[in-house]
């Protein structure tokens, strides 16, 4: 045991003390919200005006096309062909012919562009002759557009879950995003810590210095030392990425909304019971709905199920990473090994697509029992809210499943890493499990 | 006392058996060469002996007591394929190994400090590894496998890659660790430091051991009882008990010969002969050397006599 920590300690100070490390630490958390920032501004931002110029031959659509954001209309009075003609060396970026049309049957309307015109201006403009049609059809029918909007009414649907503990704001939006990152960040972590264990691995067995410590130490204490020392150095990283997040995002609500934010975060902590206050208070930034959404989230429930997965995960394939690292002579090598981990792994990410819109069906309760999956799948289902006895056996599956994992890869592990310079399969290492060394 | 005894260490891989009944006795405070050709199962043993694999059958005692983990940190290793943590500095390597072995944080600090100044090295201490030769980093991992002074020092070919002064250095170090009570397995294909440093040989050929005892036992065991002789005059060796095998013409008069006694003749029956037809310039006994041992042990030439004559010389 004594052991085991002195190289814990050696490969923990190694990696914390890399310079990757402390920039990765800091640029984490910037990056993360420089790309979330980066969205909504470009998001929000308009980007070049289009001019748009209209042939008009039914004459219905006088006036109807308004200048809106980004998009200008200009009215011709120019015959189609000549326009046409004219079109590539014009201002215009797109020309509307709208023929004579019959309004039951509009036939014909057309849009020419020197390049292809997107979706979101072709969209804008079905809109709104859609919309003068349908209006023209309704006067034809003896109906005030005026009055038909007054029946018109908008409804928000807040949902809220009834659970053992009382009436609690649900968010299911926030549901689904709560849980895609956190799978996101369980697979990315898994492979990224996975794959830094088993280049650890390959380091001692090339650089064969292996050969000293395991005249020193057991292998499987080598192995374990290595396996635990970077998965603290994963943890590290991540509760330094939890405080410096917390720190940037309470340094950019105070920016955006300097008096109610932060009031608000605290009623998220205070478990916000005060329900009705909340239910009340509707008219709010979008910045203030998304952290309302996220108040909605036991964020102490994810947050510890989310380390504890993705502990159980990492611990469980980065053993099998280990072994591959063992059973390979060089980093080339290991690929053909990685298929078998790197599968499951990326299907469960795949999966969890599925199982957020689903988070309560078949495919989603075993995956989520599934030890090789369940760190993914499970963390996608948890802010969806999970049963207890679920959370409960789906943990002590992945305890039994990394400690198997361990097994097997301790059993490769001894006998690859003193194994130079020859090629190895599966069939192989099969054997490996069974040798007595 | 023996401080290392391994009694019919069998060990089978899967295709293969690297050691076949292989039994060894490491005498106390000796310097022991185990030989062998590549793939013998050198490194077999090596590997049983400082517990990294397990014999199949057979045993290994350490000071009489049957080989457990205690003895790890009483054993020091350095292995034929050297290597070192890259990236690291070599202080805190040598202190990571040294605390690996079992010993304290201070007590590595201490001697390392002693080792540093003995092979003048102190400023090495915060260099990275990879910022070192590959002599520099020979000698830091010689310093690693014999900082926390074991009893028992294997050297896998502990010359290889130093420059003839280095060679020399390690080669002082060893003999003084001898001095101090150390035994060392040295284990080599260099025929001529065997010559110079051990005491005790083993030879491992196809999983076997083909012949082990002290030097100087097995070097007589190899004797021919061939002479060389240079002389002047005349020989005419008519006898059956002498056998002139070559002659060789250095100029008109003088003449070097190589003979063989038959027993039960002697030396001296030789010389008096030799005295009373040339006058002799020199007269020496052509000793196989070691590197001829290797050789004729190996090729199978006389095998199945070396085979023979070991195992009689072999008492337990």
């Amino acid at each position: 045991m004594k052991k085991i920590l002195l190289i814990l300690k050696r490969e923990y100070l190694v990696r914390v003390q890399k310079k990757s490390f402390i920039l990765m630490t800091l640029l984490g958390p910037l990056l993360m919200g420089g790309f979330m920032g980066g969205t909504v501004f470009l998001a929000t931002r308009s980007i070049k005006e289009k001019v748009v110029q209209v042939v008009d031959e039914s004459g219905l659509f006088k006036d109807k096309f308004v200048n809106s954001g980004d998009v200008i209309f200009d009215y011709t009075a120019l015959s189609l062909d000549k326009a046409k003609q004219a079109l590539p060396k014009s201002q215009y970026q797109a020309l509307l012919y709208i023929p004579t049309i019959e309004v039951n049957s509009p036939k014909g309307i057309t849009l020419f562009a020197d390049k292809n015109v997107s979706m979101m201006l072709q969209n804008q403009i079905e809109d709104i002759i859609n919309n003068e049609l349908e209006n023209i059809k309704l006067q034809k029918a003896g109906i005030d557009k005026k009055v038909l909007e007054q029946t018109k009414s908008k409804v928000a649907v807040g949902t809220i879950a009834l659970s053992a503990e009382g009436e609690t704001n649900s968010n299911s939006g926030a549901a689904f995003g709560v849980g895609y990152f956190c799978a996101f960040l369980v697979y990315f972590s898994i492979f990224l810590y996975g794959a830094q264990v088993m280049r650890g691995v390959l380091e001692e067995k090339t650089t064969r210095i292996v050969e000293v410590i395991i005249s020193s130490v057991k292998p499987f204490q080598l192995m374990m030392g290595k396996i635990l020392g970077v998965g603290l150095v994963g943890l590290t990283q991540f509760l330094l990425w939890i405080v410096l997040s917390w720190a940037v995002v309470t340094a950019t609500t105070l920016y955006f909304s300097p008096k109610s934010a932060p009031i608000k975060i605290e009623q998220g902590m205070s478990q916000k019971k005060d329900k009705k206050e909340q239910l009340a208070n509707q008219d709010e930034t979008s910045i203030g709905k998304i952290f309302k959404a996220l108040e909605t989230q036991n964020i102490p429930l994810i947050v510890g199920s989310f380390l504890f997965y993705f502990l159980g995960g990492y611990l469980l394939y980065s053993a099998l990473f280990a072994a591959v690292g063992a059973a390979a002579d060089n980093e080339t090598d290991t690929q053909q090994f990685m298929m078998p981990i790197t599968i499951p792994l990326i299907a469960s990410f795949f999966v969890a697509q599925i199982v957020l819109q689903d988070p309560d069906g078949a495919l989603a309760f075993w995956l989520s029992m599934i030890p090789l999956t369940s760190p993914i799948i499970m963390i996608v289902r948890i802010p969806f809210g999970v049963p207890g006895w679920q959370l409960a056996l789906s943990m002590a599956l992945l305890v039994v499943g990394f400690i198997g994992t361990t097994w097997v890869a301790s059993r490769i592990y001894r006998v690859g890493i003193l194994m130079y310079g020859k090629k190895v399969n599966f069939k192989e290492i099969s054997k490996w499990l069974f040798y007595k060394v | 006392m023996n401080i290392l005894q391994a009694n019919h260490v069998v060990k089978r891989y899967a295709n293969h058996t690297a050691l076949n009944d292989v039994s060894v006795s490491i005498p106390r405070q000796s310097i022991f060469g185990l030989l062998g050709p590549n793939g013998a199962g050198k490194t077999s043993l090596i590997r049983i002996i400082t517990q990294i694999t397990a014999p199949d059958s057979g045993e290994i005692l350490f000071n009489g007591e049957r080989l457990n983990p205690k003895h790890i940190g009483r054993i020091g290793y350095l292995p034929e394929e050297r290597g070192l943590y890259k990236k690291m500095k070599v202080g805190d390597q040598l202190l990571y190994l040294a605390q690996l072995k079992g010993m304290s944080k201070a007590e590595a600090m201490d001697k390392l400090r002693h080792w540093f100044k003995k092979f003048e090295i102190q400023t090495w201490w915060g260099k990275t590894v990879e910022d070192l030769s590959k002599g520099m980093q020979q000698k830091i991992q010689f310093v690693a496998t014999v900082l926390h002074e074991p009893e028992l020092i294997i050297l896998d070919e502990p010359f290889s890659g130093f420059d003839p002064i280095n060679a020399n250095l390690i080669k002082d170090e060893i003999l003084e660790l001898r001095e101090k009570g150390s035994t060392i397995i040295f284990s080599t294909h260099r025929m001529e430091s065997v010559e110079e440093l051990c005491d005790h040989i083993a030879l491992i050929n196809l999983s076997q051991k083909v012949l082990d005892g002290s030097t100087k036992d097995i070097r007589n065991q190899f004797r021919t009882n061939t002479f060389f002789v240079e002389f002047e005059g005349e020989l005419n060796l008519h006898y059956t008990d002498f056998t002139v095998l070559e002659t060789q013409v250095v100029d008109d008069q003088f003449k070097r010969v190589k003979i063989r006694i038959q027993s039960p003749a002697t030396t001296n029956d030789l010389l008096a002969l030799l005295i009373q037809q040339v006058r002799v310039h020199s007269f020496k006994e052509s000793i196989p050397s070691m590197n001829d041992i290797f050789i004729q042990s190996v090729t199978g030439k006389d095998a199945s006599i070396i085979g023979n004559e070991t195992r009689s010389i072999y008492t337990e």
